[in-house]
């Protein structure tokens, strides 16, 4: 990444006068939005001493106007309803297949964060609870899509101002050689804030051998802002269990600052095979009778070889059955195909496959 | 004397909050933000040191913020501004510059004038912070 090379310099304060609003056609709308401070000042005149009489949507104006009286009742389902939160778990709920005791955490933190919000609104001192968290569980079971949708839920709730997704591993943080770190992982860091930050396989972080490993820098800038910072970003590690906790018993600072272990587990046969169907319908597939029953043969073989990566490996073989259904179709080029020939995909579509010849091979599964 | 540079010359100096908020509309309309501070409070001195590089894909002024205040905590009593720029073509410009620390005490401008020939006269602004070496202008 290379800065322009007029930056090279300061500008001086030579620089354009104008007022941020008056730049082009966007200020126009942002102009009802906290966005446009600028604006706002403009049309206060330039005293700040007139400012507190305006309504903006800056949070601390809102908790004095908004202060319910002591015997005001509130409608929590209405308030969650307002927040969009409903809405949001009810995708959860249907979208991701299993995974219940993290459906339920999801649950209750964001009960958590509206009964804070509502608190807050009579006046009762909330603290904003930590909210970094632990992911673990084996590849494909769904680690960061619900990262996602935690990012998603918690900026619905206010937790977090954007609500964005930044996802990482070692090599987007630590650095190669000396004062290479800091200035990495601060980076990352900035881009994360208003968001989540997602560092995936995170004990790679920390090199037991090594003590002079430049993970370590990085790991203290995180601890630092995971701490300090805590209001503007919430921190997500993810990996294999086992290994999280190696990394835990090794680093105790990281450990105490993380109020959220989740574990998320393999999924069964029944679950997979949920997982397929909900993959198909969402781009209008389906299977046979006859491939239902392969496909859970495909998926219980699958199930004992190596690299198995839960609903990951769903998605490929399925990536795959349609690529065989689209050569299948094409094969035959006399044939008229209607238009549930070009969704359903067939038994043959799936025993194409090497899970069925080799059972115990090494090489990944075709 | 308060010395003012910049987009918001003609306001008092912003808090916090409002500077995030200036930082959040320069991200929304796609300008990095940049950090850079000097202890040279003259108006015609362009080159002011850079605190890191610019910031590139941020999404919240949070970030900005952050490098801010480590900047202040690193020079507490320099000038500090921060720069937005539009790289689009057609304006390749700074679009937003403004103050985010001075020093303490700002003892202001002499004003030397020079006598000409006939009864010409050349007026100079002089900082009198200039009198001591880069780094000790203004006590740290
Ligand atoms: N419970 C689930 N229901 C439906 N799809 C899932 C589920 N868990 C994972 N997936 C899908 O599997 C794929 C891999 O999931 P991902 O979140 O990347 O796993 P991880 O980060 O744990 O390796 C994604 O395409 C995701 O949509
Ligand atoms: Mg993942």
């Amino acid at each position: 990444m290379t800065a322009p090379p007029e930056r090279r310099q300061g500008f001086g304060m030579a620089a354009p006068g104008r007022p941020a609003p008056q730049q082009d056609g966007r200020a126009e709308e942002a102009g009802g939005r906290s966005a446009d401070p600028a604006g706002q000042r403009f049309a206060q005149g330039q005293g700040q001493g007139s400012r507190s009489a305006e309504p903006e949507q800056d949070s601390s104006a809102e908790r004095q106007i908004d202060l319910l009286p002591e015997d005001a009742t509130v409608n929590l389902a209405a308030e969650r309803k307002a927040a969009g939160i409903d809405e949001l778990l009810d995708a959860l709920d249907r979208e991701l297949v299993g995974l219940a005791p993290i459906k339920l955490r999801i649950q209750e933190i964001a009960a958590l964060l509206l009964v804070d919000q509502v608190r807050e609104r009579f006046g009762l001192a909330a603290t904003r609870p930590s909210l970094h968290m632990c992911f673990t569980g084996a590849p494909g079971t769904g680690k960061t899509t619900v990262a996602m949708r935690m990012a998603e839920l918690l900026h619905r709730v206010g937790y977090l101002e954007r609500g964005h997704l930044v996802a990482v591993t070692r090599d987007d943080l630590v650095g190669q050689y000396v004062g290479h770190t800091a200035p990495k992982t601060k980076e990352v860091l900035k881009r994360a804030m208003g968001g989540v930050l997602f560092i995936d396989e995170a004990y790679y972080l920390y090199r037991a051998d090594n003590e002079r490993d430049y993970g370590q820098e990085s790991i203290e800038i995180l601890l630092q802002v995971m701490e300090n910072q805590r209001d503007k970003i919430v921190v997500v590690l993810a990996g294999y269990k086992d290994r999280m906790d190696e990394f835990f018993a090794s680093n105790p600072g990281m450990s105490s600052r993380i109020a959220h272990h989740l574990d998320f587990p393999e999924y069964s046969l029944d679950e997979l095979a949920d997982i397929a169907q909900l993959m198909l319908s969402e781009v209008r597939y389906r299977l046979s009778e006859d491939a239902e029953a392969t496909l859970r043969e495909y998926l219980s073989r699958r199930m004992q070889q190596p690299r198995f990566a839960n609903a990951r490996s769903v998605r490929n073989a399925l990536e795959r059955a349609r690529l065989r259904h689209a050569n299948r179709l094409l094969s035959e080029p006399d044939r008229a195909w209607n238009r549930d020939d070009l969704m359903r995909l067939e038994s043959a579509d799936l025993l194409a496959s090497r899970v069925f010849s080799e059972p115990t091979s090494e090489s990944p599964a075709s | 004397m308060r010395i003012t540079q910049g987009t918001f010359s003609y306001l008092p100096d912003f808090t916090d909050e409002e500077i995030a908020q200036q930082a959040q509309y320069a991200i929304d309309n796609g300008w990095p933000l940049s950090v850079e501070f000097t202890d040279d409070p003259h108006p015609r001195n362009n080159y002011w040191d850079m605190w890191g590089l610019p910031m590139f894909d941020l999404t919240d002024a949070a970030g900005v913020l952050y490098e801010v205040n480590e900047c202040r905590k690193a020079y507490p009593n320099h000038y500090i501004k921060l720069n937005a720029y539009d790289a689009r073509y057609g304006r390749q410009t700074t679009a937003l510059s403004f103050l985010v620390n001075r020093p303490e005490v700002e003892p202001g401008f002499r004003l030397e004038r020079q006598e000409g020939p006939g009864r010409v006269v050349r007026f100079t602004t002089y900082p009198y912070a200039l009198d001591k070496p880069k780094g000790d202008r203004y006590g740290s």
